[in-house]
């Protein structure tokens, strides 16, 4: 067991916790913030994806003791009211079917859009293509993308 | 304003008993019940007392505050299929709401007031239609009959608009929830009447998914998501290959003492001699549990586990298949699928099981002037649903709480019934949403260990599959084969047809879906392989690989005529249309070629065909009609999907965004399948456990454009989570035709483009 105190959605959060344990768990588990969901536990789904220092990554083979003093964002602390951009444009584009998939989504755009404002087709394909989808959604994700890349 | 001279009356039936009755007999007899009498009751009931104080509740469906609030329960599952959203519509549109001001609430499982919540079939908006539309309509006339008795004028008089009820001739008007508690006393009326169609404002309208805000800001939906105070997390760990079972825990003391580990133990789903229903499948009935404070510790601890496993003996299993009793052989053994190859192709040089013939099959065949015959395989393939299997359970000697994703709550409910020895009335499921469901969220044997692990450990528990325990666990769609043969005559007309289908275990064969019906001379056979592999209902189940077959077989047989491959299809549907062969064809021809003639319009088809790679597919299945155009090309040997053109036909429209969305899901998840979509075993073991393993489509794999256009009519509407699916396969094996300039029989496509 280790102390660490985390820096995530821009407050500092206590835990007491296995160094090993991966961010995913110690965000679901012991922060009860359920919005980073958990797919595979190998970085092959994306389904987990939060920033750390603005860069995705993919928390479920991110152990706790790896982050030091890393700034974490994940999709509680996106924005205040889902107002960021890219929440603005899934809504826009309607773009979720189940849904559980869309939050590791929306953290991969948000993102790609960071570094690369006005990515092109190809950008955004390489940038999004670690995020399955069985739905399939991935066209209105990307037109999602473009439209929040307009604001 | 919603005229009454444009509205249909229609008898409300409303009497609980035959509901039931005729429900639990065929599950036809429902279209006029909602439970109405029974929550009519409940205004002067205890039951409502757990309600807020300006809730009066109108019936089963809706809720009305005094300030205009509408509410409306959603009854069925949601899975990403979209009828959270546009269920409530139906009722809205007919109770002549605003939409804005509609909140819509998930139903917990709840007989009494719902009929059919669970999801299967696509059949949630066909078979709710009349039952919602009949909700809406009757709670709007009990509040015109409650503003005709207050303002003493003739209920005629009184017309709804968004909400609002007038009597113009006075200039009276008052909001519903001004009347709601009023209404609430009205008799149910014997009769009420709906909107005509053209008069719908809702209805035909886009609306977004009720729950869209929350699914971008994370809130919790899942199942997973579940939080309760004390609660323990569970894993399960079952044997590593289908064909073994459970022996002994080797390292139980080891393994107890890890950090935050509670306890771990064998479980038994099932108590042996209980008769499984269609949804009672499971693989392993006894698995270890473990079980701990937190998820990460119950991982560490699940891996830690050291298990001995033994061989099965072959037995045999007593089913109730939904009123039909079927005894299911269960082989021992460790299966792999170079041996299920074998069986597939051996089976099929035999003769099987007729299930449909028409004239002399045998003389059209001998006497042909062409015979063209074609093999098709299917492999098993793992539902990957992206939120892992799992269930919240807290079982106490008194009760059962029970929270998660399930597709058929009712009958899981009646299974955790008979194994806790523990009355319907004392078992509470709450719905989540589905973070996806395919069919594989129909059987639920993790709700029943979830259950037993927290009887066990006499505390609240969330039990989670790994991704590979999900994917290893059992319950795949089945491995199929089929053979098709077509006799043609010196006209090139087709005068005979065969199919043959295998599958293990389980039969894909549709034996009266075209082309039965438009040839004079037809066959169909079929035959199951047991093993003890075990599947369930893929999304579209067998469709999903019957259309791929024969659509790619009718292509080559077009081909082979000579003529257009949506112009071979038309001319046998007009054949079925007006000299149908036989009684028992279970299509409408009509609305098969309807979309068939969309399609090629939209896409293009005449001007584009001898220009760029186009493969056309078109299917019937689940009450809806479906056909594809799409546009491929090939680099570096990967297909790329440059266009899709699709054409639907469900009815009426209910939700159109959400409808194209189903559509647009539909074709890149069975391309996705169709390319690489394969799960096969090894002496038992599945090879894929997980995504590195099993592939999956990307966004960089999908196509770059689908277009989706619906046939405009006045039909009662169908569903949508399915039918689109189908025909994507074949229509992607005749366009990789094209491209490539071979055909495609086996999949996954991606094996063979070598």
């Amino acid at each position: 067991m280790a102390k660490y105190n985390l820096k995530i959605n821009g407050k500092i959060r206590k835990v007491d916790i296995d160094p090993s344990t991966p961010m995913l768990w110690v965000l679901r588990d012991h922060l009860d913030m359920p919005g980073t969901k958990y797919g595979c536990g190998m970085a092959q789904c994306g389904a987990c994806t939060v920033h750390l220092d603005g860069t995705a990554v993919r928390s479920c083979s991110l152990p706790v003791s790896a982050i030091g003093k890393g700034a974490i964002t994940t999709i509680e602390g996106l924005s205040e009211n889902g107002t960021h951009p890219v929440q603005k444009a899934w809504i826009e584009h309607d773009v979720a079917q189940c849904g559980y998939c869309q939050s590791g989504q929306i953290m991969s755009a948000a993102a790609l859009l960071k570094d690369n404002p006005k990515p092109t087709d190809a950008d955004i394909d390489n940038a999004m293509s670690g995020n399955i989808c069985r739905c399939g959604t991935y066209l209105r994700i990307k037109e999602a993308i473009k439209t929040a890349s307009k604001n | 304003m919603t005229n009454i001279q444009n509205m249909k009356p229609v008898k409300t039936t409303y009497n609980r008993r035959s509901f039931l009755k005729s429900s639990a007999l065929s599950g036809g007899g429902f279209l006029l019940s909602i439970g109405w009498l029974s929550s009519f009751k409940s205004i002067d009931n205890q039951s409502v007392t757990n309600l807020p104080p300006n809730w009066n509740e109108l019936n089963g469906f809706i809720k009305i505050t005094a300030d205009n609030v509408i509410k409306i329960m959603s009854p069925n599952p949601e899975g990403g299929q979209g009828v959270k959203t546009s269920m409530p519509m139906i009722v809205a549109e007919e109770l002549d709401v605003d939409w804005k001001n509609v909140i819509v609430e998930q139903a917990d499982l709840d007989t009494k007031h719902f009929t059919r919540q669970f999801i299967g079939g696509s059949q949630a908006i066909h078979q709710g239609w009349k039952p919602l539309r009949n909700a809406g309509a009757t709670a709007r006339q009990m509040l015109r009959e409650a503003a005709a008795t207050q303002w003493q004028v003739p209920v005629d008089e009184v017309s709804t608009e968004l909400g609002i009820l007038y009597h113009k001739k006075s200039g009276k008007s008052a909001k519903y929830g001004e009347m709601a508690s009023a209404a609430a006393q009205i008799p149910i009326p014997k009769e009420v009447k709906l909107k005509d169609v053209k008069d719908f404002k809702i209805i035909g309208k886009s609306k977004s998914n009720v729950d869209i805000e929350k699914i971008v800001t994370g809130k919790p939906l899942f199942g997973i998501d579940t939080q309760r105070d004390g609660m323990l997390i569970a894993m399960i760990v079952h044997p590593p290959a289908m064909g073994l079972k459970f022996k002994a825990i080797q390292n139980e003391d080891v393994i107890k003492k890890m950090k935050g580990i509670k306890d771990v133990f064998p479980i038994k789903i099932f108590n042996e001699g209980y008769e499984k229903t269609f949804f009672d499948t499971l693989n392993f009935n006894e698995v270890v549990a473990v079980v701990g404070n937190s998820t990460w510790e119950v991982m560490k601890a699940q891996k830690a586990l050291k298990i001995d496993w033994e061989p099965i003996q072959s037995s045999t299993e007593n089913r109730n298949m939904l009123g039909r009793k079927l005894t299911v052989k269960i082989p021992a053994g460790l299966e792999s699928s170079t041996e299920h190859t074998e069986k597939l192709a051996e089976m099929l040089k035999k003769p099987l099981n007729v299930l449909r013939k028409d004239g002399d099959p045998e003389i059209a065949f001998k006497n042909a002037s062409k015979v063209i015959e074609r093999t098709y395989t299917g492999p098993f393939l793992a539902h990957n649903c992206m939120e892992p299997m799992n269930f919240f359970a807290h079982v106490t000697d008194e009760k059962a709480e029970l929270a998660g994703p399930l597709q058929k709550p009712e009958f899981t409910e009646q299974a955790l019934s008979a194994r806790l020895e523990m009355p319907l009335d004392k078992i509470d499921i709450q719905i989540t949403r589905l973070g996806g469901g395919f069919g594989k969220r129909s059987y639920a044997h993790w709700l029943l260990e979830a259950a037993l692990i927290s009887q066990k450990v006499k505390a609240p528990v969330k039990l989670i599959y790994s991704r590979e325990d999900d994917m290893t666990s059992g319950i795949y769609r089945p491995a199929y084969s089929a053979t098709y043969r077509a006799a043609l005559d010196a006209n090139n007309d087709l005068v005979g047809f065969h199919v043959k289908a295998v599958g293990i275990p389980e039969s894909p064969l549709f034996p009266n879906r075209f082309p039965a019906g438009a040839v004079d001379n037809y066959l169909a056979e079929d035959f199951t392989i047991d093993s003890n592999i075990t599947v369930g209902s893929y999304r579209a189940p067998r469709s999903n690989f019957i259309a791929a077959a024969e659509q790619s077989f009718l292509d080559e047989v077009a081909e082979a005529t000579g003529k257009d491959p949506i112009e071979f299809r038309l001319d046998l549907l007009k054949k079925a249309q007006e000299k149908p062969v036989g009684k028992t064809n279970d299509y409408d021809p009509a609305r098969y070629a309807g979309v068939l003639e969309l399609v090629r319009e939209k896409s293009g088809w005449e001007q584009a065909k001898s220009t760029k790679k186009l493969g056309v597919s078109a299917y019937y299945c689940h009450d809806s009609y479906a056909a594809h155009v799409l546009d491929i090309e090939v680099k570096n040997g990967e297909p790329i999907v440059k266009n899709v053109c699709c054409a639907i036909d469900c009815g009426i429209v209910v939700n159109p965004d959400t409808a194209k969305n189903m559509a647009e899901g539909a074709v890149i998840d069975g391309i996705g399948v169709a390319l690489f979509g394969k799960m096969t075993f090894t002496k038992g073991v599945p090879d894929k456990n997980n995504f590195h393993t099993y592939r999956m489509i990307r966004m960089n794999e999908a196509p770059k454009k689908i277009d989706v256009h619906f046939v405009q009519n006045n039909i009662e509407p169908s569903g949508m989570g399915e039918p689109a699916y189908p025909p994507v396969f074949g229509a992607l094996a005749n366009a990789l035709y094209k491209a490539t300039g071979k055909r495609f029989y086996q999949q996954p496509f991606m094996d063979f483009m070598g």
